[in-house]
């Protein structure tokens, strides 16, 4: 019996040894080496690989990054992290980042169930993408949202829902990190990065139809019509294809409330500065 | 107004509900004869389980994940059901209870319920019940159709026990008899043998799965190949060695292999998706069947040999599935 | 010819519904406006030659092809031409179309209006295949390829095959099976000129077995004709899959991400190919098709021969109109075919029925959870893995979904239509071929 035990005892160390070994030897074969800033680089991002920067992932930007030069390091952003992050990872590499705006994902379009009622419906339709293809959505217009949230699924920061009201997606400005996901995925493209604006105040036109006034409006109360009026009050903003578009140069503050008051039909949005945050900053 | 849907603008009218319907119909066949030769014991514990399984699940989804019930689908129907073919008639009530709770709450919906499982959710509530309470769980009863209200235990031997026990007692003085008390191939037919509810009648098992092969709830494949395999390996042993054990189909006709070939290794859910995988899990069940039936402690493997090869189903999904279409074979 | 051929992986049986298979083809008429889209084809839209105000006779050059890929458009009524715009099309999206407002009926006067059968071929290859070109003849399966681009094999690849894809394997749908009884001739002799194109001999006609009519009638006159054979194949959609099809004809299989071409074989449509005979020995544009009106809320479906432009709802009229229990208005087949947006839209080239679908036969349950049936599996007339691209594209894992190959789904809508669980299958795979197809670039 001792005998027995014995050998196995013996038989196992000496198989625990040598497994040991070989991996001992793997290891060291195939050993990386890497250059620790990654790790410590890949750190301090966010960590949600969403692919904003324009890399396939956290990891990915962080080798970039160590890659970069002080010139190239100036193109890489991780629009995610912001400025904040930037700077981190600038005083790891030794190098400085540049500051840059906040921004924030707007949804051009105001297509909701009340401005654009439905006229066809829907049976079983999971995507907007599958919807686009197959018709031109509820309301008739060709450019408007078609409401089954693609946007909302791909978001990887919980900042997007369907407004159960109005049927279109809203944005949280607070978890839009404005990686671009949403207009990426959008089959219309009705989502656009623009400066959050000092205290979120900011200005925009909520719509990109770019069919004739008239027909624009059959579909949508909210429709943008061409008129120009907003011309008038700010030189600065364009129409083109019967679409106005408010550069993000237009000051907010200075023409925002002008506009969206007299715009006809309500495409311009005009968000107003918060006020509580603005003291929450001093 | 007019609908809008994307393509196909038809569909099959089976559907999950239509496809468990047609699985528990498939079952009734099975069920009839068990309460035929084992009395109202049988039809209390079949109605026993299927209320313990039915009410578990209502009581998880409802209470426990509060989601809609997924009752009405049937498939804890399927469960309970199976669950009573797989236990003697005369077990008592409360050990249903333990084994549907097994099979839903921990087999089951543990797992995120109908789809997500990796264990057929019956087997393992009958394997918990026959690990915990071997005594109850292999107490079999005589078969008798004259005393259909006499629920008093007489004690009879499965065929599968009777051949195990040959070997060690080449006197025949064994408690459960030697090679002469072994039922003939009619009697094991038809089920007038001892054993679990639902597995001792071939002929009800096949005119399920003729049933639901005419439905197309199921393909040929699970079931031929594993009961091929068990009948392969033993012809070939009992040609070898002309040992009544290895005798073939006294296997196919005997124990838990038409049950768990029919209806436990074909569960939707625990079997592979591609014909190939399938044959693959078949011939598996079918190899360890043979190994635990004649090489192990217990007379019968079907359960762990299909449970042994639920595991296994992750990877055989993982490594056969059908060719691409104008691809090289990969 | 006595064994019945099919292709060996998947398939799926849907009820037929064919129950315009014993109407004959009627004339439609002539509706009081009409509306020809300038696109009616794969490739770039034709451009428009004509403007408002020019009167128009019947075969009058409409749009000019632009480019290789692209096709003619013909006059399909003399009329006027009342305007040259956007109109709103089968979709609800304004489509450039040339709006005709019918008067008369008079024809181009090269157009032999005759009945008569011209046997004897006297064209050259060249010339056919500028006849073919100058008629505007496209694929009418559904794809439409222009046909001369289909034709013009490059030197380098041998063609030993001509099929003439006679399944039309979609429930419900009845326009090629009506076609193939009442033009059996013309199609034989459309398969003849193309085999001078391809400058082989032989054409294999490929019928489902379950149109005997059309089976019995072909195989009559192909006994007058050498090279020329009917080939039945058993039930299974899609069995008029181009791939499938050259599968069950020949055993050949296309490989992924190539063309029929590669292995000698070329697949044509007996709509097309009868298409072909009047282009070339009638001098006949490409006008009119034959269109199955039909489906459970029908009144009174009918096989249409139909002028090109011709609004849908005009059709349905003539059926007896839109009943109250009409959920969708489908444009071409149940399976793949696309509910209409806008009733009014133009029949094209392309539009092979028009059917009228209750809420019991075309309602979407909504998703319940996979209970890996493997249904989808079998059924997949592929060989994919429909259950695991619909999760790969949930979790947008698209590396993954490349390598189970989701780009050579054919979109048949086999899964979809066999799932028990109600997973909107095809439109994962549409989802993931989009996203594989978008990372690529």
């Amino acid at each position: 019996m001792d005998n027995v035990i014995f050998s196995n005892v013996i038989v196992l160390s000496a198989i625990a040894l040598a497994a040991a070994i070989i991996l001992y030897m793997v290891s060291k074969k195939f050993n990386v080496i890497e250059n620790p800033r990654i790790d410590e680089i890949e750190k301090t991002l966010p960590g949600a690989n969403c692919g904003a920067c324009g890399k396939a992932g956290c990891r990915n930007f962080a080798e970039s990054c160590v890659k970069a030069d002080e010139k190239s390091f100036q193109n890489l952003y991780c629009p995610v992290g912001g400025t904040a992050v930037m700077q981190k990872i600038a005083a790891v590499l030794g190098y400085s980042a540049q500051e840059k705006e906040p921004t924030v994902a707007v949804l051009k379009c105001n297509g909701t169930c009340q401005n654009a009622p439905a006229k066809i419906a829907f049976d079983g339709v999971i995507s907007c993408r599958l919807a686009d293809k197959i018709s031109v959505g509820q309301s008739g217009c060709p450019n408007g949202c078609l409401r089954f949230g693609d946007c909302v699924k791909v978001c990887k920061f919980d900042a997007l829902h369907i407004d159960p009201q109005t049927g279109i997606p809203v944005v949280d400005e607070n978890k839009c990190t404005s990686c671009g996901a949403c207009v990426n995925i959008c089959p219309r493209r009705l989502f656009v990065i623009r400066p959050k604006g000092k205290n979120g105040e900011r200005v925009y036109v909520a719509c990109s139809n770019t069919q004739k006034g008239a027909i624009a409006r059959k579909n949508c109360k909210t429709a943008c019509i061409g008129c120009m009026k907003c011309v008038k009050i700010c030189p600065e903003v364009v129409v083109e294809n019967n679409l106005s578009r408010i550069p993000k140069s237009v000051s907010a503050s200075r023409y925002g409330a002008e506009l969206a008051q007299n715009c006809p039909t309500g495409a311009i949005i005009y968000k107003p500065a918060h006020k509580n945050e603005a003291s929450d900053d001093k | 107004m007019l609908k809008i849907s994307t393509a196909p603008h038809l569909h099959s009218s089976a559907d999950t509900d239509t496809l468990m319907r047609g699985v528990i119909i498939a079952m009734l066949p099975a069920a009839l004869v068990a309460v035929l030769f084992f009395g109202i014991g049988a039809l209390k514990v079949i109605l026993t389980s299927v209320a313990a399984c039915v009410l578990w699940e209502y009581l998880i989804v409802r209470y426990l994940l509060r989601q809609p019930s997924t009752v009405h689908n049937g498939s804890a129907v399927i469960t309970g059901m199976l669950l009573a073919f797989n236990l003697p008639p005369t077990i008592p009530a409360w050990m249903i209870l333990i084994g549907a709770f097994m099979a839903i709450g921990v087999a089951k919906m543990a797992f995120g319920g109908l789809g997500k499982n990796l264990f057929n959710p019956a087997l393992v509530g009958r394997v918990f019940l026959f690990i915990s309470f071997p005594v109850q769980m292999t107490t079999w009863m005589k078969p008798s159709i004259r005393d259909f209200l006499n629920t008093d235990v007489q004690s009879g031997a499965t065929t599968l026990g009777i051949l195990k026990h040959i070997d060690a007692s080449s006197s025949a003085t064994s408690l459960t008899g030697g090679a002469e008390s072994l039922p003939d191939y009619g009697q094991m037919f038809v089920g007038y043998t001892g054993g679990s509810l639902g597995e001792v009648s071939a002929l009800a098992l096949l005119l399920g799965l003729a049933y639901m092969l005419y439905k197309k709830i199921i393909t040929w494949h699970i079931p031929f190949y594993y009961i091929g395999t068990v009948f392969l390996m033993t012809g070939i042993m009992w040609l070898i060695t002309g040992d009544i054990r290895y005798e073939p189909l006294t296997h196919l006709l005997s124990g838990g292999l038409m049950l768990g070939a029919i209806f436990m290794a074909t569960d939707y859910v625990t079997s592979p998706m591609s014909v190939n995988g399938k044959i693959v899990f078949a011939v598996g069940c079918g190899i360890l069947t043979f190994v635990i039936r004649l090489y192990s402690a217990y007379p019968e493997g079907v359960s762990f040999a299909i449970l042994i090869m639920n595991a296994f189903v992750p990877l055989i999904d993982k490594f056969y599935y059908p060719r691409v279409f104008g691809t090289g074979r990969k | 010819m006595t064994n019945k051929k099919t292709f060996s992986i998947g398939g799926i049986h849907p009820d037929k519904y064919k129950i315009t298979s014993d109407c004959p083809i009627t004339d439609a008429g002539l509706p009081e406006t009409v509306y020809i889209p300038v696109k009616q084809h794969i490739g770039s839209p034709a451009k428009i030659l004509v403007k408002k105000g020019d009167k128009v006779k019947v075969g009058t050059l409409l749009a000019d092809a632009d480019g290789i890929v692209s096709s003619d458009v013909h006059s399909s009524v003399s009329g006027e031409v009342t305007k040259v715009e956007e109109v709103e099309g089968e979709f609800g999206y304004l489509e450039s179309m040339i709006t005709i407002k019918v008067e008369g009926d008079e024809f181009e006067p090269s157009i032999d209006r005759s009945d008569d059968i011209v046997k004897e071929i006297p064209f050259t290859h060249d010339e056919i295949i500028e006849k073919i070109r100058s008629a505007g003849v496209v694929g009418m399966g559904g794809a439409g390829y222009p046909t001369p681009v289909k034709t013009s094999v490059p030197d380098n690849k041998k063609i030993d095959c001509l099929i003439l894809n006679g399944i039309e394997c979609e429930p419900f749908l009845t326009a090629d099976d009506r076609l193939m009884v009442e033009k059996a001739e013309q199609i034989v002799i459309g398969a003849k000129i193309i085999n001078k194109i391809l400058g082989i001999q032989n054409a294999v006609i490929a019928i489902d077995e379950n149109k005997p009519l059309a089976i019995e009638t072909l195989t009559q006159i192909t006994k007058r004709y050498i090279g020329v054979n009917v080939q039945i194949c058993k039930t299974k959609y899609p069995q008029g899959g181009e791939r499938q099809l050259i599968k069950a004809v020949t055993g050949r299989e296309v490989p992924s991400g190539r063309l029929p071409m590669d292995v000698g074989c070329i697949v044509q449509n007996v709509g097309t190919v009868f298409a072909i005979y009047e282009a070339v020995m009638k001098n006949k544009p490409l006008f009119e098709r034959i269109v199955t009106v039909s489906g459970d809320e029908c009144k009174n479906p009918q096989n249409f021969r139909v002028r090109i432009g011709t609004p849908a709802s005009w059709l349905i009229e003539k059926c007896g109109g839109i009943s109250d229990d009409t959920a969708q208005i489908i444009f071409g087949g149940p399976m793949m075919g696309t509910s209409a947006v806008n009733v009014n839209a133009p029949i094209t080239k392309l539009t092979s029925g028009i059917l009228l679908l209750s809420d019991r036969l075309s309602h979407k349950e909504p998703e319940q959870d996979c209970i890996r049936c493997g249904k989808c599996v079998d059924a997949c007339p592929v060989g994919l893995r429909p259950f695991l691209i619909a999760r790969y594209t949930k979790e947008n894992m698209i590396a993954e979904l490349r390598d189970i190959n989701v780009l050579d789904c054919i979109e048949c809508g086999s899964c979809a239509y066999i799932c028990p669980a109600r997973i909107p299958l095809l439109d994962y795979c549409k989802l993931g071929k989009m996203e594989v197809k978008k990372t690529k670039k």
